[in-house]
């Protein structure tokens, strides 16, 4: 019993220490901004973007791409490492669930602030119709965010009814809130067995819905016939792409959690070393994606394609291209391949040129092919020709980011960041283990 | 023995239904024979009408007796807006060897569909596809394609297909998530970025107006996308879409595909043999959008080229209103 209390000590929810609130002011100051520029958007209309009839797509939508594809970290960390039986896991899976709830919340968001008519949403439901991958979408989102809140929730029953103990005699409103969330957690056999199953049965379930709405995401491209998006090579493309995004900023958050929190003992530079070693496999599959669908087409790309290629290779977006490319995806993958690579203060570097690299990825995935449409631009503004986010679309995008960190900053003051009663059960079958030797 | 008497208890029950049936059917008959009986018994009115039978011999019927007869015309009918006007199929010809680049087409087009905002939904295009070739002009506006991409990826079914070949797009259902822009090849999608004002800058008369798909801009509505709609409400006054009557030179050819007629105004011609002669096509047919607009070849383009470079405006296909 000792132990746990040790446990809830370091793990349990703590108050913020003044860098805490600062940061948190800080979100929601962005945040403020970002509803002011919305709302001005709102009467305005969508002109205060630079969004136009020919970049008719721009930052939200590449935003939304990134979300969408972040939270794919739910599946590929929690689910496939927990079936896989993976216990080096453990230290940060509870992380991961809460990235993973954040950005495919900000993502539904994200896209519903793209929409011209928010007023109009409900038509989305009423005169839906099955065959536009947006319906598709409709459908596949809400079920990822449920399947997802499950996942964090379930395996966090038996840690919010340590809470509720813990917090009886100090905060008996806190406790009562962590008692009824608990849901009379009582750590009974039956109890734990049904526990384990759900989970089970939720991570099996997230794995095809993870991949379903990465490819659903990717199907709204290459059910047009754009050039560039008009690719057969998308969907899985789409979902390495989610894989290194996920992997990336669950890196990320990591680093800065275990800072904050000093849980240097708990997340170990062995965790980091295996993750770094995930990452790594992350970034090398997406290559390999990568030239699937860039360097191999331009054997044979049709005119229109080449064209197309050419801007990205060494036309107007060669910079961003190959920036994104080279310093967000093949460097990193390198350095991850050795040791000293995968030390804690280097991964956190690394890891956010990968987040980074994955987000301005997608704006090179959405951008350049709406401005070479089939037909040349002509008989609209010269502005029209290129595109570059407004200010309101840069606010805006600071608000939706700052409200995943936000939403994650929550989850993490209130939540243990680590399971708490998996970890005591680790120690007590490590202590057994060395006892016996 | 169980299940025999099932049987026959099944057999019971069928036979019985039946009987039952033919009872129903018998009283029916009997009731309506009774009417009959009844009918000729009563009195006409005594009121006699002439007619003329088809054979044209003159009968006398009592007025009594005369009904008025469905047309044979479906024309009159009322028509469902999303269902589109029967027995039709509307396409378009555009004679690339004609075009001139006067853009008479584009400002009819704008004025009557009250466009406010920059990029006009009829566009001339300077086009020319590799240095060698001679440069050519080419009016594009929307393709009613029989397989729309822009209807396929529509959530909402606010942009819809009819039977009689328009795509056409209901402003009151549509989110405005732009995919149709994104779908459709041709970029012929028009978005109202900022709220029309086309009451105040063009001075639209909105009272007594009905907003419907069949004229598309009467209003725009903001955050929704407009496009050519191939003029319904001139077809419906049997009237040519306002393109086709501007141009000056007869570049427009509008008709019905059933019908095999196409016309500018000017003159009329079969559609099948014009394509056939002048070896129409269809653009991007490769990429199998079934376009129901056709374009005969830009032929004799060097000499006529260089008449209509002094309308052409690289950045401009709206005029301002203020003027």
């Amino acid at each position: 019993m000792a132990a746990i209390e040790t446990l809830v000590k370091d793990l349990g929810p703590k108050k913020f220490s003044l860098r805490g609130k600062i940061w948190t002011v800080l979100l929601v100051a962005v945040i403020v901004a970002g509803i002011i520029a919305y709302i001005d958007q709102l009467i305005q209309g969508q002109q205060v973007t630079n969004m136009r009839d020919y970049a008719l797509w721009g930052i939200y939508i590449s935003n939304f791409v990134f979300f969408v594809a972040t939270s794919f970290v739910g599946s590929v960390t929690v689910a496939i490492l927990r079936l896989t039986k993976n216990s080096w896991r453990t230290p940060f899976v509870r992380i991961a669930e809460i990235i993973a709830v954040a950005s495919i919340i900000m993502a539904g968001i994200t896209i519903m602030i793209d929409m011209a008519r928010p007023d109009r949403l409900l038509n989305l439901f009423v005169h839906a119709r099955l065959q536009s991958p947006i319906t598709w979408d409709v459908i596949i989102i809400p079920t990822y965010i449920v399947i997802s809140l499950l996942l964090l929730y379930f395996p966090l029953l038996p840690d919010l009814a340590i809470l509720k103990n813990h917090f009886k005699k100090t905060k008996p409103k806190l406790s009562k809130i962590y008692g009824r969330l608990s849901l009379n957690w009582s750590g009974s056999t039956i109890q734990k067995k049904l526990q384990s199953r759900a989970i089970h049965i939720i991570c099996i379930l997230i794995i095809p819905v993870g991949l379903l709405l990465q490819t659903v995401d990717a199907w709204l491209f290459s059910t047009t016939y754009r050039v560039g998006w008009d690719s057969t090579n998308f969907a899985p493309y789409f979902i390495s792409g989610a894989f290194v995004a996920g992997v990336g900023s669950l890196v990320a958050v990591i680093y800065v959690v275990r800072k904050v929190k000093r849980l240097e003992h708990y997340i170990t530079e062995y965790h980091f070393d295996k993750m770094g070693k995930f990452l790594a496999l992350a970034c090398f599959i997406y290559i390999y994606f990568n030239i699937n669908e860039y360097l191999i087409p331009a054997f044979t790309s049709k005119k229109a394609e080449s064209i197309h290629l050419e801007t990205l290779f060494s036309g107007d977006y060669a910079f961003p291209f190959w920036l994104v490319t080279i310093v967000g995806l093949i460097i990193p993958a390198l350095i991850l391949l050795f040791k000293a690579g995968r030390k804690p203060k280097t991964m956190f570097v690394l890891s956010l040129l990968v987040v980074l690299g994955s987000w301005w990825k997608r704006y090179i995935i959405v951008t350049p092919t709406l401005l070479h449409p089939f037909l040349p631009i002509q008989g609209v503004p010269e502005s029209w020709r290129t595109y570059f986010p407004s200010l309101h679309e840069w606010l805006i995008t600071g608000a939706t980011l700052a409200m995943a960190l936000l939403i994650i900053t929550f989850l993490v003051r209130h939540l243990p960041v680590i399971p708490i009663q998996r970890t005591a059960d680790e120690q007590k079958d490590d202590k057994l283990k060395t006892a016996e030797v | 023995m169980k299940n025999n008497s099932h049987k026959s208890r099944r057999i019971f029950l069928n036979k019985g239904v039946k009987a039952t049936l033919l009872t129903a059917l018998g009283s029916l008959g009997l009731v309506k024979v009774a009417s009959k009986i009844n009918a000729n018994s009563s009195e006409g009115s005594g009121d006699m009408v002439e007619l003329m039978t088809t054979d044209g011999t003159l009968i006398q019927i009592d007025s009594t007796e005369v009904q008025a007869m469905p047309s044979a015309h479906t024309d009159e009918v009322a028509y469902n807006v999303r269902e589109g006007m029967p027995n039709r199929k509307f396409v378009m010809v555009v004679d690339l060897a004609k075009c001139k680049n006067a853009l008479k087409c584009q400002q009819s087009c704008n004025k009557h569909h009250y466009i406010t905002g920059e990029n006009a939904w009829l566009k001339v295009y300077e086009m020319q596809e590799t240095k060698d070739t001679a440069p050519y002009w080419l009016p594009s506006m929307c393709m009613h394609c029989d397989k729309p991409a822009c209807v396929t990826v529509c959530p909402v079914d606010a942009t819809f297909k009819r039977r009689d070949g328009l795509v056409l797009i209901d402003n009151d259902r549509c989110i405005g998530c732009r995919f149709c822009m994104a779908a459709c090849p041709y970029s012929t999608r028009v978005f109202n970025w900022s709220e029309p004002k086309q009451e105040f800058t063009l001075n639209m008369d909105m009272i007594n107006h009905h907003p419907s798909p069949e004229h598309g801009g009467m209003p725009s509505q903001i955050g929704t996308v407009d496009k050519c709609d191939f003029c319904p409400h001139q077809i419906v006054k049997n009237e040519l879409p306002h393109c086709v009557t501007a141009c000056p030179n007869g570049v427009f050819y509008f008709g019905d595909k059933y019908e095999d007629t196409v016309t500018n105004g000017e003159e009329t011609l079969r559609f099948s043999q014009l394509l056939k002669d002048k070896s129409g096509y269809r653009m991007m047919e490769g990429l199998g959008t079934e376009p129901n607009v056709y374009y005969l070849p830009p032929t004799d383009r060097l000499v006529e080229f260089e008449e209509g470079l002094e309308f052409y405006n690289e950045f401009q296909s709206v005029e301002s209103p203020e003027e």
